[in-house]
Order: C-alpha cells, then structure tokens, then sequence
C-alpha cells in the first residue's frame, strides 16, 4: 500500500500533538473531507481535532486544495485552520 | 525582477525600495506590515508551511505580474517570534505609472493574507490565542477576481 503522509497546522497541529505522520493512503476516489471523517472516527485527538470540519482548509502536495476533492495519488495532506497571514 | 524572501531575520524597507527604484519604472508602491500591540499583546507567534510558502507566494507574484505591468515585485514574509512593533511583511512594487504598482501592492497584500499559507499565534500575559481569518479578508482577496 501507498503511504500517505498528513501534515498539521496551527491549532490542528497541537490538537493532535504532532506535526506529521505516515498513513496508509486510502483508494484514490475517497475525498478530502471523507479522509477527515474517517481520521475522526478513531476517536481521542483526532475527534477532538476534527470536529468543526468547516473549520479546516487543506492543500494536497503543497496546493491548496478544496475538501471535496479526491486524493488521488498525493503523497502529501495537509490539513489546517484558514490562513491568517500578511 | 521579482524576488520573495519567507524568513525569520527583520529586513530594512528603504534597501527593497531602493532595489525597486532602480528597476527603471515611474512609480514605486509598497506596503509595510507592522505588528500591533493591542489588548495587552506580548508577541505574535508565525508558523508556515516550509514546503509549501515560498513556491504559493510566487504564484501569487505571477498573476500579479500577469495582471499588471510590473517592472520589479519584492515581497518579504516574516515567521517565528515577533513583538509588537516588529515589521511582518513587506510588499513593493515598481511600474512605469503609479496605477499598476498601486494596484499589484493592493492586490498582493490581500492574496497573501488569505492565500498563503501562515498562521497567527497571539501570545498574552495570561493566554495564547489562534488568530481567526476574517471574512472580510477573505471577500478583499476574493473581489480581485472580478
């Protein structure tokens, strides 16, 4: 199986008490927002980070990303809270 | 003629604003951003996306330079620890007529704060705090594609 490494941001980040980490990656066709909900649905952290979906943003290898998009064959999630820069 | 820096080290204005002037353009814009003090701020933590900030920002400084014709573009994003006082970014622009560099400044600062990727941390005496994007942010980044 392919490897799927998701990426933390901001408050996601310290929800989840790390910055990264390795997955399984799921089949090409799950979306974005799907993964979320299946990441959700281990309970602990992950419910607690996950829980106000639209309260995320994403980018897939390094573009942001719309959560209904599939996954595809990215390499890389990044999941976090809307930008605040500038 | 265009050049983006994401770095954590203070930068000086009139050294990116001279580079600009010397492009050989009429007009130069550009755009300071400062940290504010208010309600008993002690600093402003910025985090990025290291693999992701510096290529996003120069997609942005390519529809800039698409939209307008910029004879030079300077964009500057700080990250890491910052106090109040402290500059954040810096964004200038040279043109051969005042409105084209005016107009890229607006549009630059508005397409970093709502499409790049960096985050706000507020520190306090007491507590920490998440910046929340605005949504009127959003709707100033959102209007440039009209």
């Amino acid at each position: 199986m392919a490897k799927l490494t998701l990426v933390y941001f901001a408050w996601v980040r310290e929800a989840i008490g790390r910055d990264e980490e390795q997955v399984e990656r799921p089949a090409g066709d799950v979306t974005i927002s799907a993964f979320i909900t299946m990441l959700a649905d281990q309970g602990g952290v992950y419910a607690e980070a996950f829980a106000r979906p639209d309260k995320l943003r994403a980018a897939l290898d390094q573009r942001f990303t719309p959560l209904d998009s599939p996954i595809g064959e990215a390499k890389e999630l990044a999941i976090f809270p809307p930008v605040t820069g500038g | 003629m265009s050049v983006v820096s994401i770095q954590t080290l203070d930068f000086d204005p009139a050294i990116e604003l001279a580079a600009l002037e010397a492009s050989g353009g009429g007009g130069v814009a550009s755009f300071t951003g400062i940290v504010r003090g208010e309600g008993g701020l002690i600093a402003l933590e910025l985090e990025h996306y290291p693999a992701m900030t510096s290529a996003q920002v120069e997609r942005i400084v390519e529809q800039a330079m698409t939209r307008w014709p910029l004879l030079g573009v300077r964009v500057i994003h700080r990250y890491g620890r910052l106090e109040p006082g402290e500059r954040i970014v810096f964004v200038g622009t040279a043109s051969r007529h005042r409105t084209a560099a005016l107009e890229a400044c607006a549009f630059l600062i508005d397409w970093l704060k709502s499409e790049a990727p960096f985050w706000k941390k507020e520190h306090f005496a007491d507590r920490t705090a998440w910046v929340e994007a605005r949504a009127e942010d959003n709707a100033k980044a959102q209007s440039w594609r009209n």
